[in-house]
């Protein structure tokens, strides 16, 4: 098996889709001749030229929109926006169109296409380009929601989202591009589907529910506090929309306690939907009370470096919250 | 353009020389950013200014105190041009207390409302309606400023461009739309996200008056530019200027150029906004290469005791990550 990285697992998967079906086409800013701000794309286009790898202009809401026309009319598209910092012009499109496409018309229309979205903090970008958004997305019906933290995945999620018949907002943690590696079998085809989540380190006392790259840095903090005796189980949830409840609430079952970790901030962030689940379904299995650490309440990553470590959640402070639950 | 060459053939020596100090300055300013970012000092992203600086000298050459100003993120030229001092703007790529936005904004975001410089705007466009908004305030309290707003010529295919564009002569607002056509949208030329080449015919779209104009040459920038404010300020309308320009060195650093050929580079560097103004000074006799030689050491001076005072100067502290989140009531 070969080792890459996420942004290869990705560029991978988005090959063999376009590969296996003239319907998948990519658009968004630079994109072809570039190969994509972050080189996601890059060979696709001198390997499928301009007609199906299409720089567009500068205007998201149209990547989005013509999204959206070509899907409904039978193609599938993957957009991608710059960085999840800039999708808010094209929020109309996603939440008005796509999402209500398939409800609006009964079912008739379905809207198969791909919103690739780099997002996350950690590379220095400051205050618009290090944006978390996932809790804007996940609070919409008729969306999926889906956040990939190891090469395998991005591959084997990212074939899964094309296929897909309904609108999938596809993010990456884009700090992880490079920095994350992992194994990817070369002679086999590798889906994951949509839903599940995965179990990457099992544990007994407390579960730690995470995606993107803060769940790389609850593996490490959970490795850390093995050494002091307590055993994490660490799970990344992958997919947010819809979410795993059942293994959600298997491993509290377990485990009595539930520590959830998102860069986005806190208020009304993607945690407090688990931290519902837990309190409305899983009452009686926990023996303390669920704990959320999350990103501080302020507008944005500001970009001085020693503010951007102390905006997102790092193995030293997830730690420290794992000891602090597992004290309780 | 006859009556603005008038007024740039009586530019005084003294402002000639100023012009000349500020260009120098912006291109050693962003030399030196360059540098420290290749050292790991500045993180993120770094759009440099070498290429362009005659179209924010020039324009901003002739700008009054109560003349708003609003760019993009390509933003280190505007704001030195605005009157912000050097020093603040290096601390600030530095992400240090002492920088502009105490380290909170970056490369992309320098401001300095005391100066009336609204600042650049990292979200491609989105300044647009904003200007248009400042220069309505001014419109609704009878105050004299015309709102400047820059922008590429990538920002004219977003939306917002034309939102504003056309609400602003809609309501009549005193607003100089400034595109500064460097002919890349990151790594898209022109004709290959614009429906016309000329990005003045947009604002044609909406009937309002436009030029565009040589932005390698400073003073004729100024002309256009003291030309296109006049106009603006007489009538209480928009004025749409486009600055055909280039940027010499990639969208930001690490940006591997592959949509362009090394020969059109070059061929544009031959026309270096410096180099030309230079040689002009010496061959009107207005100064020799002696006095621009002290003006370039004036600058190299300044720019190393900037880096100086931002290297020396504190991180900021973690309670400012919590400050001006809202308003003091
Ligand atoms: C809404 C939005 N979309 C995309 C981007 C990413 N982006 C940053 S600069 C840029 C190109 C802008 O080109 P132009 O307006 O010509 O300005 P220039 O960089 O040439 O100065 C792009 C696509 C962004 N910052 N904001
Ligand atoms: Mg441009």
């Amino acid at each position: 098996m070969a080792e890459i990285t996420l942004i290869e697992g990705l560029r991978q998967g988005m090959d063999e889709e376009l590969e296996r079906d003239e319907r998948v086409f990519i658009v968004g800013e630079d994109v072809g001749q570039r190969g994509g701000v972050f080189r996601a794309t890059e060979g696709l286009y001198e390997k499928y030229g301009e007609d199906r790898i299409i720089d567009s202009p500068l205007a998201e809401d149209s990547i989005v929109g013509i999204g959206i026309g070509t899907a409904l009319y039978g193609m599938r598209p993957i957009c991608e926006i710059q960085f999840a910092d800039f999708i808010y012009p094209a929020f109309n499109q996603i939440v008005s169109e796509a999402a209500r496409m398939c409800y609006r018309s009964a079912g008739e229309w379905t809207v198969p296409m791909v919103i690739r979205v780099p997002y996350g903090g950690g590379i220095g970008g400051g205050l618009y380009h290090s944006q978390s958004v996932e809790a804007f997305f996940a609070h919409v019906p008729g969306l999926k929601v889906v956040v990939p933290s190891t090469p395998y995945d991005a591959k084997g999620l990212i074939k899964s989202s094309v296929r897909d018949p309904g609108p999938v907002i596809f993010l990456e943690p884009k700090r992880g591009y490079r920095l994350i590696r992992g194994e990817v079998p070369e002679d086999e085809e590798v889906l994951v589907p949509i839903g599940p989540a995965r179990i990457s380190r099992t544990g007994t006392d407390l579960s730690v529910f995470a995606y993107g790259m803060m769940h790389h840095y609850c593996l490490e903090a959970a490795e850390r506090v093995a050494q002091e005796g307590i055993n994490a189980e660490v799970i990344d949830l992958r997919t947010l929309k819809p979410v795993d409840r059942q293994t959600i609430l298997a491993s509290v079952a377990k485990t009595g306690r539930a520590l959830i970790v998102h860069e986005d901030n806190l208020t009304g962030g993607y945690g407090a939907e688990i931290a519902a689940i837990l309190a409305e379904e899983a009452f009686g299995d926990l023996d303390a009370p669920v704990r959320r650490l999350a990103g501080p309440d302020v507008p944005a990553m500001p970009y001085s470096h020693p503010f951007e470590s102390w905006f997102m959640p790092d193995a030293d402070r997830i730690a420290k919250a794992i000891l602090e639950l597992a004290a309780f | 353009m006859a009556e603005a060459n008038v007024a740039v053939k009586t530019l005084d020596k003294k402002e000639l020389l100023r012009l000349y100090h500020e260009m120098a300055l912006v291109r050693r300013l962003e030399e030196e950013a360059a540098h420290l970012y290749q050292q790991g000092k500045i993180g993120g992203f770094l759009h440099l200014y070498i290429g362009q600086e005659a179209v924010a000298s020039g324009l901003l050459s002739v700008r009054r105190p109560e003349d708003h100003v609003l760019t993009a993120y390509r933003d280190h030229g505007v704001a030195i041009a605005c009157g912000i001092e050097v020093k603040y703007v290096i601390a600030e790529l530095l992400g240090k207390a002492t920088g502009v936005s105490k380290g909170k904004g970056g490369s992309m975001h320098l401001a300095d409302v005391r100066l009336n410089y609204w600042g650049g705007y990292a979200i491609v466009g989105s300044h647009l309606p904003l200007a248009a908004g400042i220069a309505l305030a001014d419109k609704y309290k009878g105050e004299p400023g015309v709102t400047i707003c820059m922008f590429g010529d990538g920002a004219t295919n977003i939306g917002y461009f034309h939102e504003a564009l056309n609400l602003s002569m809609v309501w009549d607002l005193p607003v100089l739309w400034l595109c500064e056509n460097n002919q890349y949208g990151m790594g898209t030329a022109v004709e290959r996200a614009s429906a016309v080449e000329e990005i003045r015919q947009k604002a044609e779209g909406y009937g309002m008056p436009n030029s565009r104009i040589n932005g390698m040459d400073v003073l004729e920038v100024r002309g256009a530019a003291e030309e296109a404010l006049g106009y603006v300020r007489e009538n209480g309308t928009p004025y749409f200027l486009e600055v055909v320009t280039y940027r010499f060195q990639g969208h930001s650093i690490g940006d591997p150029e592959r949509y362009r050929d090394k020969e059109e580079v070059d061929r544009w560097r031959e026309a270096d906004p410096i180099k030309i103004f230079r040689k002009h000074l010496i061959d009107t006799g207005a100064f020799s290469v002696d006095d621009l030689s002290i003006e370039e050491e004036r600058v190299d001076q300044e720019v190393a005791e900037a880096v100086e005072f931002a290297e020396a100067s504190p991180d900021p502290p973690p309670e400012a990550l919590y400050e001006n989140i809202y308003a003091d009531s």
